[in-house]
Formats: C-alpha cells, structure tokens, sequence
C-alpha cells in the first residue's frame, strides 16, 4: 500500500523559510500569492494490506519521530 | 569530574569538547558511541557536543535524539545526573525532550559564525557558579537553527523559575534585538530542565578556554562544574 505523512507547521510559529519562498515568488511576478507556509511530505511503501494497521503504524511514526509536535500537525493518509 | 562525551555519526566539535574537559578537570573523558546502551559507571557529567549529527536530516537532532544512548542519557538525568548540551547537543536534548521548546531556523536565514556576548543570568547553579550573575562572557557561536521557540506558558514558566541562564546581549550586558543574532525568543541563548540539572545551550564554551584562542571566557563553565563535584565529594 502507499501511504503519505504530510507535516505541517503549527499556525502561529514563525516559519522564516516559508516568508524567504513567498518573497521569491513575489519578486518572480507570480500573482495572488497572499503567503506561503513550507512543510514535509513523507511517501511511504506499507508491507501487506491492513488498512487500520497502517494508519496506527503510521501515526506511531510521526508522534516518535516525522513530526515535532510541539511545532508541526501531521496528516496521515494510506490509499490501497 | 569523570565526564561523558557522547559520540553520533556527523558530530564534529566532540575533540573540541574533550580537549576542553580534560584541560580544565585534568582527567579524560570517555567517548561513549550512539549505538551504546549505558553510560561508563561512576560517570558525573554527560556532555552532548555540538555538530552535525545525521547531517541535520529531518530535524536538527531529530535523529540522534532517538539513538539507543538516549535512554541512558534519561535515565541518568533523571536520577539527578548533570547534563551539558551545546549546540547540535542542544537541539538533542531538545529532540529527546530532556529541555522544553525547538530550535527554529536563524530568523535571518543565515548560518552563524562569529563571537557572541553572553549576560550569565545567574550565578547559583553548578554549571554558572563560575561566574557572577550580570556578568558578559564572550562566546563563538556556528550554527544555521539556533533561535530558540517555545509556547508562551514555556516561556513564562522558564522566566518565572530562573531557568533562563544564558542571554545573547551587548558588550555590556544589555538585551537587544540588534544583539539577539538569531531571533531567539527572550534573547535566550541557553537554558536549563525543571530540576537544573541539564543545561542546553548554543554558544560554545568549549572553544573560549585556551588563551590561544583568544579568549578564556568559557572556562568558568567548566572550572564552576569541577569546583561543583569537588565540594560534592
């Protein structure tokens, strides 16, 4: 199965890689862009067909280490 | 003072921190590899060196956060053991939840390398008696993340205990964002657990001992801990 973690910056914390990006693409003319957060996305191969399994596996990983949660949310998602 | 250096693949300021150890306590300390499961018996002092650990993959000491010593380093903290972590060690320490908050990117997007001025909160801990409170120490900072974030209740509760020890400020101890290098927050360049037991910080010491170096000012760290263990002895 595939699966994605995607990790997130909390709102609030200051994401100064995030505002430098949304500089970028302001001087590169790229209109509309009101502003820019930067994440991670994780693609993960998952032996076998246990959906449930996965999902638990998979939050364990980002609660231990793909994600600080004391700064970043992270969303789980496993397509069969 | 028999001291513990830990050892993690992309770590480079270990031989800086050693040399620095056995100059000033006059004993060598012991090179204890990530993959190890205990610390040397009768060990005072862990140090967490400064570094690249993991080539600072994923997060700044996310991974060597989680190495096999760590428990170890927990245990031992727990039990009251002193900890000392600098830079890349204090990201670590951060990492492993053995400090409070994260080290964010340089709010100037640069990476760091240059003297810094330290104002010593306080003087009645075993990693500052060295110094006096209010005193400016000089510094070598090097490092890309080292601006120090934490929730507000974190801060408030590390400001209302005194646990903030080290604050980048002027030459003359006053506390100034043209002075505050990487944004941190509060100026806050190193700071200590609940129990006072474990120290972060991102300066290094370890690189001001020697006068060939142009400046004896991290000495006192190291010279306050062994004084600390001689009284404890």
């Amino acid at each position: 199965m595939k699966a994605r973690v995607t990790v997130t910056l909390k709102s609030g914390i200051l994401d100064p890689q995030g505002k430098a990006i949304e500089g970028a693409l302001k001087s590169l003319g790229v209109s509309g862009v009101a502003s820019v957060r930067q994440g991670k996305v994780f693609d993960i191969e998952i032996e076998g067909t246990d959906r449930a399994g996965a999902e638990a596996a998979l939050k364990a990983a980002a609660e231990k280490l793909l994600a600080n949660t004391v700064i970043e949310n992270y969303r789980v998602e496993v397509n069969g | 003072m028999k001291s513990a250096v830990l050892v993690f693949p992309g770590i480079n300021r270990e031989r800086d921190m050693a040399r620095a150890l056995h100059l000033i306590s006059g004993r060598e300390p012991a090179m204890v590899w990530h993959a190890d499961t205990a610390l040397p018996a009768g060990t005072d002092l862990v140090v967490i060196p400064g570094g690249f650990s993991y080539g600072d993959y994923l997060r700044c000491g996310a991974i060597a956060a989680r190495a096999p010593i760590m428990d170890a380093v927990r245990g031992f903290a727990q039990s009251g053991g002193l900890v000392l972590a600098v830079c890349n060690g204090f990201q670590i320490a951060c990492e492993a939840g053995l400090l409070p908050g994260v080290l964010m990117r340089n709010s100037q997007l640069r990476f760091i390398c240059r003297d810094v001025y330290l104002r010593v909160e306080r003087s009645d801990t075993p990693f500052t008696r060295g110094y006096n409170a209010g005193q400016v120490i000089r510094v070598p900072v090097a490092h890309g993340e080292g601006n120090y974030i934490a929730d507000g209740q974190t801060i408030a509760r590390l400001e209302g205990e005194g646990r903030v020890l080290f604050r980048y400020s002027s030459p003359d101890g006053m506390i100034d964002p043209n002075w505050n290098h990487n944004g941190a927050m509060n100026a806050i360049a190193g700071i200590i657990n609940e129990r006072g037991n474990v120290l972060g910080m991102m300066p290094h010491p370890e690189n001001h001992v020697e006068p060939s170096m142009g400046c004896t000012d991290g000495r006192g760290l190291f010279a306050g801990l062994v004084d600390h263990f001689k009284l404890a002895a």
